[in-house]
């Protein structure tokens, strides 16, 4: 982790640690949601929300969490901060919480999540910790919404919801197949432009 | 971290943060229950405005449930003008809730697709009004004319490429149809006020 630095723990989250790219977790909610830009930009901000609150939270209780119910407790926690978001997207953003529907639910056992409680939330401080979750969040945030983009240029022939061609588009883009293949692409470019880092 | 796992302090830890986060999603619920149940409300009567002709009564307010689905009957002037059908229909990826709107005589004014789960670029294009089973039902009446998509000899063309999508659809305006036969058939349309006691049989024209 290096020194305490504060950038670079959030960079740590977009770059180096990136978790679609590089690893690799969460997948289920990656490839099933961005089917559009939207779609994309909104669960990857929801995953963030969940991530970052969970983090602070599990981080200030940490300590007093004997070990052997340490997962059961951050499951309790982080299923309570996925019901929060999950009420007030249906509250205030009604028609984003339609979109996701069913993913909202399942950011509760998003490997990302639990994994940076295990990882990292435990054993650090309250503010490393929100780093962290910022950080991780938003490498999340960019891929989906990256991903979302490409898939729905392909797809549907339009960019945030904007169509700025006739046509259809190529469907298979949209379908499961699609999001496969500009993930598989994606990931690669990542790689090829990290590496000379 | 290296804190000694007894049972008592296992038992405490874990009460005490149910405790914590159950007492804060009661309070986040009973701040976000209102603002849910208008969205809720305000997406059903979009819906019925949508789907029935111009009417001056507020329609949610005058729901009958008949079996499963709930029928709003919509007037103007005291003068039924229409009635939106609130239907359920399973489609390709999931159920398809839609509110189907009729004349009084049973013919189809217009449709509106509530919510779904269909495949996004194909069986979705079903929200989109401009899509033909959605423009060609409009004036047809389930009764008279043959509402099924035309692979199945019917009078409707189906979304290319998505023909279960179109057949739900179609078998939920006509299962909307059944639902406002019975409605209409419990409330007496246009019949004097003291013949209501007695509405087993009329009120089908």
């Amino acid at each position: 982790m290096g020194k305490n630095n504060k950038l670079g723990l959030i960079l740590d989250g977009i770059v180096k640690n990136n978790p679609t790219f590089v690893l690799v977790l969460g997948m289920c909610p990656t490839l099933g949601t961005t089917t559009s830009a939207i779609n994309g930009l909104g669960m990857g901000v929801a995953t963030m929300c969940v991530l970052i609150l969970s983090n602070i939270a599990i981080s200030a209780v940490a300590r007093f969490i004997p070990d052997k119910v340490r997962i059961p407790s951050y499951i309790v926690i982080i299923a309570t901060f996925v019901t929060l978001v999950q009420l007030l997207l249906q509250a205030y953003v009604p028609s984003l919480y339609e979109t996701l529907g069913l993913f909202i639910p399942l950011i509760v056992v998003n490997c990302i999540v639990l994994g940076r409680a295990e990882a990292f939330a435990n054993k650090n401080s309250v503010i490393d910790s929100a780093c962290d979750g910022l950080g991780t969040g938003l490498g999340f945030t960019i891929a989906l919404t990256v991903l979302g983009l490409l898939r729905e240029i392909l797809g549907s022939g339009s960019a945030f919801g904007w169509h700025f061609t006739g046509g259809d588009g190529m469907l298979a883009f949209v379908l499961a197949p699609g999001a496969f293949l500009v993930l598989g692409y994606l990931m690669v470019i990542f790689r090829k432009l990290t590496d000379k880092a | 971290m290296a804190k000694p796992s007894t049972f008592g302090n296992m038992v405490l830890s874990l009460s005490l943060i149910c405790l914590v986060c159950a007492a804060l999603l009661g309070f986040v619920y009973s701040v976000t229950a209102g603002p849910i149940a208008e969205t809720e409300l305000k997406k059903v009567n979009n819906a019925i405005a949508a789907v029935v002709p111009e009417f001056d009564n507020t329609p949610s307010e005058e729901v009958l449930q008949v079996d499963d689905s709930f029928v709003y009957p919509a007037s103007k002037e005291g003068v039924i003008t229409g009635y939106a059908v609130r239907v359920k229909s399973s489609g390709f990826g999931g159920p398809i809730q839609m509110m189907v709107g009729f004349t009084p005589d049973g013919t189809v004014y217009n449709t509106s697709v509530i919510s779904h789960s269909e495949t996004p670029g194909l069986g979705a294009k079903i929200t989109d009004e401009s899509i033909k089973p959605r423009v060609q039902i409009k004036g047809k009446n389930p009764g008279v004319n043959n509402i099924t998509v035309s692979k199945d000899g019917g009078e409707i063309d189906a979304i290319t490429a998505s023909t279960i999508t179109s057949r739900a659809f179609l078998k939920g305006v006509s299962a909307a149809y059944e639902v406002f036969k019975k409605a209409v058939s419990l409330v007496p349309v246009e019949q004097p006020a003291e013949e209501t006691t007695n509405t087993e049989d009329n009120g089908q024209e």
